[in-house]
């Protein structure tokens, strides 16, 4: 009796599940980074209210992103790394950058503001390798000259969980320091030889408060919005540049996305006077063939309305919306590679006008 | 009279299916659990094969892990699992035992209970707020007052020294086994309070009535007496250390490398997959963190192993000995 009553029990559960699962069967699926889930979910809820159709994105980070879209479990997949052409083309797999963002190099030292300290990637670079160790080494104290810098042990602190925040970052050193690049290289996480681990933007960002003499790095909107001091950088232009919206555009602006296949580019290091050295895109994931055609083009028609309508929100967040140039790019893309998906990019086109 | 004519055959009947069913649901339980732990053991090793037979005994000799050029090797989050869990024993046995025996012999009767109750209580508080208070608490404490003082008296000293030298972070392998002493001394102190109380009164007393002082009564008499629920204690604390996961990925610095200082940050095998699943791209990598997980059940289990192999010794010591 007991057991046939277990049993009646189980069964309910299952069928309340299987209720549960096709009542959001209607909304966009979606998986993956956590960079920009901020600014996807504040869309996708402007986007519910207009539309009435929500989106279920699930922020496990990039990799979980890229392993779902390829298990076909959700609609798209979001990574803070773009995938190589040739992964691409084996998955059958369509990317394209969805919201661009920036890294800051952030540090905890008594008498430096805010903006005040000058960092170059040679230097970070050589810091995170552990070849300067104090912070009043000749090197610092270059490009430096105004700042009194005391004899305190550099302590390097570095985000412990694989992220894009870690990309970006060993991705920009590996482009300034051929010996970072050969002995550490570049990746969501990768074996540093020195500093301590934190877990998240906010563990960074704890951690760098709390250690005197620390160095760390955080996406730019944790920066700003807890007030940490952060540090200018000197970019391939050889200006040194402050992080801010118009920095990081200016990297976007920059870059050659037109000749860059499948949209790899990645941002960092960029060329032009005014633009920040460690910036990033964060891609979209979607089948070219779409196992779910009609699932896909919902999911394409909130990105498509998110380009159009999605600018000041990003702004609010400190994200930084897409160019127009490479929008357009984005929607030939669409056209030209996604089968079987209603051509609702020309259309908005002509309602942008 | 009565007795024979109530029992109906039907009614028999029905009794003895529903007892039937009932033996069945128990047992269908019971199986359950060793399908579970079957079932997790095989998972484990099919996820972990590809990094098992890729780098065969190298994955647990060497401290390289590393991401970009997929060299992973085990050691380091080995090494940091288990001087984290020494370092918490070593501190939460002393304290345990003196909890617990200052509760059942030495406290005053009022005292019991509160002190007691709170035992209880921080046995229940979540470990990330004990991650928490380890880095806004714990760690500024020990980067300013502690460590300083450990790196100049214990740092210079031979042998010794080595373990308390380099720059003090506040964080490390030392803060994460802090941690896991506080958030495992609850655990091994309730154990050994509730075995302390075993003992029977007349033990005691005969103890006293020979003329024994109070330390020899607890030594001689109620540690001899409770020993092995001593030990049981000691080893559910020691399989909680051993596996938790946030509190130690807040405080350790989660650094792969085995350093020889106790100051320097490190890893556990916990903290490495919690830090690292999620965004791990890649098959060798995956399976990588999988085995470190099957390394983990496979400490844990031979852990719970010897603790049992230690007390049937020390049972059948007792019964040969009465």
């Amino acid at each position: 009796m007991n057991l046939r009553r277990f049993q009646r029990a189980l069964w309910a559960t299952l069928g309340a599940l299987a209720g549960a699962g096709a009542v959001q069967a209607a909304d966009i699926s979606g998986a993956g980074a956590t960079f920009p889930y901020p600014i996807y979910s504040k869309w996708a809820d402007a986007y519910k209210q207009q539309t009435g159709i929500g989106l279920n994105y699930q922020s496990i980070g990039s990799g979980g992103g890229i392993k779902q879209i390829k298990a076909k479990t959700v609609t798209f997949g979001a990574s803070d790394m773009p995938l190589k052409p040739e992964d691409l083309k084996e998955a059958g797999l369509v990317q394209f950058p969805m919201i661009i963002g920036g890294v800051v190099p952030v540090v905890n030292l008594k008498g430096v503001q805010p903006g005040q300290m000058v960092l170059n990637g040679a230097t970070v670079a050589s810091i995170y390798m552990g070849e300067i160790t104090k912070w009043n080494d000749v090197r610092i104290q270059r490009l430096n000259p105004k700042l009194a810098l005391p004899a305190t042990t550099i302590a390097p602190i570095y985000r412990s969980d694989g992220s894009g925040t870690n990309f970006l970052f060993s991705h920009y050193l590996s482009q300034v320091s051929p010996k970072f690049k050969e002995t550490i290289g570049e990746n969501t996480s990768v074996q540093w030889p020195v500093g301590i681990g934190a877990k998240g933007n906010e563990g960074v960002a704890n951690m760098t408060a709390q250690t005197d003499g620390a160095i760390g790095y955080v996406e730019y909107a944790y920066a700003k919005q807890i007030k940490m001091t952060y540090c200018d950088l000197v970019n391939s232009a050889g200006k040194t540049v402050a992080p801010s919206g118009e920095s990081f555009q200016a990297a976007a602006s920059n870059a050659d996305w037109s000749h860059a296949q499948n949209y790899y580019l990645i941002l960092t290091d960029q060329p032009g006077a005014a633009s920040w050295p460690i910036t990033g895109a964060s891609f979209i994931l979607v089948y070219g063939t779409p196992p779910d055609v009609a699932a896909t083009g919902e999911a394409l028609k909130f990105f498509d309305w998110a380009y159009r309508n999605g600018a000041k929100m990003a702004a609010d967040l400190d994200y930084v919306p897409l160019p127009d140039s490479l929008i357009r790019l984005i929607r030939a893309t669409w056209k030209a590679d996604i089968r079987g998906v209603p051509a609702m990019a020309s259309a908005s086109d002509t309602k942008r006008m | 009279m009565n007795t024979a004519a109530a029992i109906d055959p039907r009614h028999a009947a029905g009794q003895r299916l529903r007892e039937r069913l009932f033996r069945a649901a128990t047992f269908v339980a019971a199986l359950l659990v060793l399908m579970l732990l079957g079932g997790v053991a095989l998972s484990l090793l099919h996820g972990a094969w590809p990094a098992l037979a890729h780098f065969k005994l190298r994955f647990l000799t060497s401290e390289v892990w590393n991401p970009v050029t997929d060299q992973f090797g085990a050691l380091a989050a080995v090494y940091g699992t288990v001087v984290t869990s020494l370092i918490a024993l070593a501190i939460a046995i002393p304290v345990s035992f003196g909890i617990a025996i200052f509760l059942t012999e030495l406290a005053p009767v009022w005292l019991k209970r509160p002190v007691g109750i709170a035992i209880e209580l921080l046995a229940a508080v979540p470990s990330i707020i004990y991650g928490i208070w380890g880095l806004f608490v714990l760690a500024p404490i020990l980067q300013r007052h502690v460590q300083p003082w450990l790196i100049d008296t214990i740092g210079p000293l031979p042998i010794v020294g080595k373990l308390f030298q380099g720059p003090p972070f506040g964080i490390g392998i030392l803060t994460a086994g802090i941690v896991l002493a506080v958030m495992v001394v609850p655990f091994i102190s309730a154990v050994t309070r509730d075995v302390f109380e075993t003992v029977p009164d007349v033990l005691k007393e005969s103890g006293y009535g020979l003329g024994a002082t109070t330390w020899e009564v607890i030594w001689q008499v109620v540690v001899p007496y409770a020993r092995t629920g001593m030990i049981g204690g000691i080893m559910l604390g020691l399989g909680r250390a051993l596996g938790e996961t946030m509190a130690v990925t807040i405080v350790i610095g989660n650094a792969h490398r085995i350093g020889s200082s106790l100051l320097a940050p490190g890893t556990t095998i916990s903290a490495a997959i919690a830090n690292e699943f999620t965004e791990a791209v890649g098959d060798l990598y995956t399976s990588s963190l999988v085995a470190l997980g099957a390394l983990l059940f496979l400490i844990t289990f031979s852990v719970i192993a010897a603790a049992r192999f230690m007390l049937l010794r020390l049972e059948r010591r007792a019964l040969s000995s009465v």
